[in-house]
């Protein structure tokens, strides 16, 4: 292996080669390979091949996209058949299953990073595109269509083309009141919702060696939204102390051993990025969407963006196709646009401190508007009970749920009403993501924790006053 | 997969940008088995928008398109493969765009469906094309990455490996099981390089 200075990137690649192609094409192994109701097309493939799984050992199944966060004892069959599906299809073929009924059932992004089986350095591949939120332990993570999904599960490997770098280094430090959220709307609002395409992304800098697990979670997961194939973090001590003792991760002896190989998952001094981004901490400020894409944010201070201002004619026709789906007007302040209920849930946004940082804008208030909290894993719901979060949220109105995808994608039935407009923890304000007619502006939880109160978009730092976060 | 070489017919001109795959497929259709045909699903809600540019899917002008043209970040969001299943049920076998997301072109290829970048100029050009407007015959030629519109002729780009498995109609599988000497071999070296990697399940936390 050459001396040269190598990225995180490259270290994790270059590990995972099994054979490299003429045509460029590397066939990568695959660590971990996790599964839900949606994977059913690829068990479809992999029946019609008469075969079986390669590595069920490495393969594990969670119940999210569908499940019920409410009244799960009146679940409708459409649904309870997707559930069920998923469950014999994981039992014929010997795969662990994290389902409706399991303590650990919660988002696969909650909870399986929670259950200590992503790791430093792995692959891990899922049907689903947020699959990059597990990069936040320095894991390869991507997000692969159900063709992909049926070639892991007869093969355990996947052909890929090395993908280019990008390094985004967050420096100085957040404002008080800022989160991960708006470290990663900002990022996409600069860069365009197609900006990272074809790129893997480190995150690096001071700013994101302060995050917190949590908020490194989150702010991996949206870099699909950036239009990366993934971003990850390099583990550091705040990685290694998160993993000890969770009940997959290794443990005494090999533990030790392995904090000292996952140390050297560091992009080298030198080590040459295709493309390098600077943010300033001290310029974050709390941000909300505005329109149909991620990159449609802006900073809550602002005003709707006028079309005629566009930089070009096909920007200027989807700010207003935007404006229109959204029912919004060129120059209104952000401030004054009006809720007609909240969302706190997704694999964004629904850990402990998610949960902790919305309780703490909504403690001793109500909400003017109706609302749902969705934690993200049985775990999270139960300790956020333990610690008395769930009264917050009922004494301010909310509506406290069980763990699922819920109203990110609405599978579940967990729906925005046609024409009303939401302000949600989650990832993703497409037309109609939430709904049909749905109206979504993203933000972090504590913003749409001050949205609830007051009713319309609102500044949280205002109602943070005074108040330890 | 059947091959792709020459495709000639109707283009819809799509000019939208950062159509996402919850456009292509709205997620309530997801439940339904592939069997059942996924065609009336594309763009089903965007469709029905009163004056979308999706109107066009069912103008009987371009009733048997089997090429799409569209703005930049076509199929970004979800990784639902059923986006494409969608396109391909539905007759589309090439989309041209300035900018694809990752897995929906990779998820495309799987399925035989071309998705060829073109310059975002060339693309502006051809969204308001009289030919094409009126539902004229355009055609793609992939050895030669070509697509021909009347007199004029536009070259595009598509990943190499991807054109050999789309002209070829390639399944991956196959190809990989060649592989399994070397996945073991990898295996087991893997395990000596890095016996951490494997998930713990020997039960109770260890303390300490
Ligand atoms: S919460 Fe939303 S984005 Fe996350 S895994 Fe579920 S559907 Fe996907």
């Amino acid at each position: 292996m050459s001396a040269a200075p190598r990225t995180i990137i490259d270290k994790i690649w270059d590990a995972h080669v099994i054979a490299t192609r003429e045509d460029g094409q590397s066939l990568l192994y695959i660590d971990r390979h996790l599964l839900h109701e949606g994977s059913f097309h690829a068990f479809d493939q992999v029946r019609k091949r008469g075969t079986r799984l390669a590595r069920p050992d490495l393969t594990f199944g969670v119940a999210d996209h569908y499940v019920p966060t409410r009244h799960r004892e009146a679940i409708q069959p459409e649904i309870r058949r997707m559930v069920d599906q998923l469950k014999d299809n994981t039992q014929a073929h010997g795969i662990t299953l994290f389902g409706l009924d399991d303590p650990r059932q919660g988002i696969v992004h909650v909870t399986v990073p929670a259950q200590g089986l992503t790791l430093p350095g792995l692959t891990i591949v899922c049907g689903d595109s947020h699959t990059s939120t597990h990069g936040a332990f320095g894991a390869y993570a991507f997000g692969i269509g159900a063709s992909e999904v049926a070639h892991v599960m007869m093969t355990q490997t996947l052909w890929q083309k090395r993908p280019k770098r990008m390094r985004v280094r967050v420096e100085g430090a957040l404002s008080p009141g800022t989160s991960a959220k708006d470290i990663a709307l900002s990022f996409i609002a600069k860069i365009g919702a197609d900006g990272a395409r074809g790129h893997a992304i480190e995150y690096d800098g001071p700013v994101i060696r302060a995050l917190s697990m949590e908020g490194r979670l989150t702010l991996c997961n949206l870099s699909i939204e950036s239009g990366g194939r993934l971003g990850l973090v390099a583990p550091d001590d705040v990685t290694f102390a998160y993993l000890k003792d969770r009940p997959y991760a290794p443990k005494g002896a090999a533990f030790e051993r392995a904090i000292l190989d996952w140390r050297a998952l560091v992009s080298d001094q030198g080590a040459a990025f295709d493309r390098e981004i600077i943010l300033h901490g001290a310029e974050i400020a709390p941000v909300v969407t505005w329109g149909v894409s991620p990159e449609h944010a802006l900073p809550i201070d602002a005003v709707v963006p006028d079309p005629a201002r566009a930089a070009d004619a096909a920007q200027e026709e989807a700010w207003r196709d935007a404006l229109t789906y959204m029912g919004l007007a060129p120059g209104m302040k952000l401030t004054d646009i009006r809720i007609d209920r909240v969302f706190i849930g997704s694999c964004t946004n629904s850990r402990i401190e998610d949960l902790r940082s919305a309780a703490a804008v909504l403690a001793g208030r109500r909400a003017t508007v109706p609302g749902l909290v969705s934690p993200g894993s049985a775990a999270v719901k139960r300790q956020a009970e333990e610690e008395g979060l769930d009264r917050i949220f009922r004494d301010a109105g909310l509506e406290w749920a069980d763990s699922g995808c819920s109203m990110c994608v609405g599978m579940n039935g967990d729906l925005v009403p046609s024409g009303e407009r939401c302000a949600s923890t989650t990832n993703r304000n497409f037309k109609g993501r939430q709904g049909q007619g749905a109206r979504t502006h993203l933000m972090s939880p504590a913003m749409v924790a001050a949205a609830a109160v007051t009713g319309h978009l609102t500044d949280m730092r205002a109602l943070l006053a005074g108040r330890t976060v | 997969m059947t091959p792709l070489t020459k495709v000639e017919s109707a283009a819809i001109p799509l000019a939208l940008a950062n159509v996402d795959t919850d456009q292509l497929i709205p997620a309530r259709f997801m439940k339904r088995p592939r069997g059942d045909g996924y065609g009336s699903f594309l763009l089903h809600d965007l469709r029905a928008e009163a004056g979308n540019e999706a109107a066009k899917l069912d103008d009987p002008l371009f009733q048997n398109a089997e090429i799409l043209i569209a703005r930049r970040n076509f199929g970004s969001g979800s990784s639902r493969e059923a986006a494409v299943y969608a396109l391909a049920d539905f007759g589309i076998r090439c989309v041209f765009a300035p900018s694809f997301g990752d897995i929906f072109a990779s998820n495309a290829v799987k399925n035989g469906v071309l998705p060829a970048q073109l310059a975002e100029g060339d693309i502006e050009t051809l969204l308001t094309d009289g030919l094409i407007a009126q539902g004229g015959a355009v055609r793609v030629d992939l050895s030669d990455q070509m697509l021909h519109c009347g007199n004029r002729v536009f070259h595009f780009d598509i990943d190499p490996v991807w054109k050999k498995q789309l002209l070829n109609g390639w399944d991956d599988i196959d190809m990989t099981r060649s592989y399994q000497n070397a996945i073991e071999a990898f295996v087991e070296g893997d395990r000596v390089k890095r016996p951490w990697a494997e998930p713990d399940r020997d039960g109770p936390v260890a303390s300490g």
